[in-house]
């Protein structure tokens, strides 16, 4: 189920950007980006809301222009692969699923196989136990039948997840991949991607709000400050208190647990009543 | 579903699809056997009965059923493709004022003296395009069609069209008067020759077709699709020109015929999913079917007077977008999500 592990590819980055500036209606959303993420590596977006953050990761999917700089998927431009090819490399989960018309939900993940079916083709039965297989993966094995439309909020989450897992690109890029789901959810969910981008060699982009499994989860940060200030670099070094208390313009607090730290959102002291 | 089900599933379709072509060649004043249907159509004319039934079938019947089969088929590709486009089951020709478009356009160039012809299709075509352009310019809020901006726009823009044609039947000659009004209403009693609409439907259908598996992409939204490896823009272009020429073409060919483009899609798709790729030539094969029999009845039902075949599409087609608006789906459920 996981794609072969290429030497060659293993060494160039995956995605890569060089001084990428985006935007969105005249507000910088990033300027003078440039990050690699290698094989196996995890990236976490963090930022206030309306910063920019779905905007940006569509432009790394190169489904949105940058304004400046270039975005390579590989050793490729997404202009240069075309959208068939760059369909087979990179992921994409949108930040809502739209669900216009019913579909059973292995239709839903059927979808996934699209780039890697020629044009005449049909899924094939192949095709069809890789979507069982991801089902499985996201707790929603002898779901197959069942209609989207009767689905709870994050059991279509995990619908969308596993369409992007059928797909089997080598760049995953997530929005919000842990909305409405429970915590038990969210950590499966997580340790489940940590897998396959360890075993199949492939990379991980996610916009998260969690800064703790933010912190437990990724490799990489990228902080969206706003104005197109942003800053890069190992979770471990750039995730701590100074930098999130003026990233969300809150202060946040690191209470110590053993080995671990962990990141808690100041709230105002209440007298309790009496 | 997989490629040999959606086979027999069509299979089946041709086979009823025949059967109610047979049906309506066999069915009016003169009424004829299965073996004087067949006997006429392979050319036999021995007996005087029997060149009676070949000039029936051949000049009467069979070009009439054609059409009416192919305008069938037009009208609910163009429906089916309309709800990919704008992903949302109430999208339909008639109701979104495209079939209003065509028929302004076509009326326009009877009036200026264009004969049933060409220059009426190209007229019809350039109204149905313009109409469109209208319903989606107008109704593209912040990047995206909303149901209820969508219906508004086109109930306005139908109104409009409507507007439109009643000022040019006022201005309309006497003796043109009464051909303009049956062909609005849908008349199959003018279908000329089905040459033309068949061969836009069969070209139509092969290009849908093509693309039938990105259309399923498109279904899931833009976002999706263009991850998916779709090319989005291009994709929706085609739509958009293919829905207003198929329009166009039924409208000149038959009439304004209403609902068949939101009725039949939607009984396909309840039965058998929404897999584009069986959907739009079941679509095509039962809108053919259905107005073929509506065809017959109306021309036999108060025989020998005959109704316009629009009307009774209407009837039929009135209270099933009225149920479907009652138990609209999901844009306010999929989208207002907390």
């Amino acid at each position: 189920m996981t794609p072969k592990l290429d030497p060659v590819a293993n060494m160039t980055p995956l995605l890569s950007c060089r001084d990428v500036a985006v935007s969105i209606a005249a507000k910088p959303v990033v300027q003078g980006l440039s990050l690699d993420l290698m094989a196996g590596q995890r990236l976490a977006i963090l930022g206030r809301n309306g910063v920019g953050k779905t905007t940006l990761l569509h432009a790394l999917a190169g489904l949105r222009a940058v304004d400046a700089g270039c975005i390579l998927l590989g050793e490729q431009t997404y202009a240069q692969q075309g959208p068939r090819e760059a369909a087979k490399r990179r992921g994409l989960l949108p930040q809502h699923q739209g669900d216009a018309f019913t579909a059973t939900v292995l239709e839903t993940l059927l979808i996934g196989r699209h780039p890697h079916l020629s044009r005449w083709d049909w899924e094939s039965d192949a095709d069809i136990a890789l979507a069982h297989e991801a089902l499985a993966e996201v707790g929603l094995a002898g779901f197959a039948k069942r209609s989207i439309h009767t689905l709870s909020g994050g059991e279509r989450q995990r619908v969308a997840l596993a369409t992007l897992l059928v797909q089997q690109p080598r760049v995953y890029l997530l929005d919000e991949p842990l909305a409405y789901l429970d915590p038990n959810f969210q950590i499966a969910v997580l340790e489940m991607l940590t897998r396959r981008v360890r075993a199949s060699g492939a990379a991980l982009v996610m916009v998260m709000h969690d800064v703790n499994l933010a912190a437990h989860y990724s490799d990489q940060a990228l902080l969206l400050y706003g104005q197109g200030a942003h800053e890069t670099g190992q979770s471990a070094a750039v995730l701590d208190v100074p930098r999130l208390s003026q990233l969300y313009g809150h202060t946040l607090r690191a209470i110590r647990d053993g080995e671990r730290s962990w990141f808690v959102v100041e709230t105002p002291a209440r007298v309790l009543p009496e | 579903m997989n490629r040999h089900r959606a086979f027999l599933v069509l299979a089946m379709l041709s086979i009823l699809a025949v059967l109610s072509l047979g049906l309506a060649l066999a069915v009016g004043s003169v009424s004829l056997g299965v073996g004087e249907v067949a006997a006429a159509l392979l050319g036999h004319s021995g007996a005087h009965e029997a060149s009676l039934a070949v000039d029936v079938v051949h000049n009467l019947r069979l070009p009439r059923a054609l059409a009416v089969f192919a305008c069938g088929g037009l009208l609910a590709l163009a429906g089916a493709l309309m709800q990919v486009l704008l992903r949302n089951p109430l999208a339909d020709p008639y109701v979104l004022g495209i079939s209003g478009g065509a028929a302004v356009g076509a009326l326009a160039a009877m009036l200026l003296g264009a004969g049933v012809g060409f220059g009426v299709e190209v007229a019809a075509f350039i109204g149905a395009l313009s109409a469109m352009w209208l319903v989606f310019g107008l109704a593209r809020g912040e990047g995206s069609w909303t149901q209820t901006r969508l219906l508004l726009t086109g109930v306005i823009v139908a109104a409009g069209c409507g507007a439109v044609v009643a000022l040019m039947l006022t201005l309309a000659p006497e003796q043109q008067l009464r051909g303009m009004l049956f062909w609005l209403m849908g008349d199959a009693g003018e279908a000329a020759s089905p040459g033309l609409p068949l061969l836009v439907l069969l070209t139509g259908l092969v290009v849908a077709m093509f693309y039938a598996r990105e259309l399923n992409l498109l279904a899931r939204g833009h976002l999706l699709a263009a991850a998916l490896g779709a090319e989005v823009a291009r994709l929706r272009l085609l739509l958009y020109f293919m829905a207003s020429l198929l329009t166009a073409t039924a409208v000149t060919s038959v009439g304004s015929i209403g609902f068949v483009g939101l009725v039949v899609p939607h009984l396909v798709r309840l039965a058998l999913g929404n897999d584009q790729r069986l959907l739009l030539p079941a679509a095509t094969l039962a809108g053919g079917v259905l107005l073929t029999l509506a065809d017959t009845l109306a021309r036999t039902v108060i025989a020998p007077q005959q109704l316009p075949v629009g009307v009774l599409t209407a009837l039929i087609g009135v209270p099933v977008f009225l149920f479907l608006l009652a138990r609209a789906p999901g844009v306010d459920q999929s989208e207002g999500r907390p």
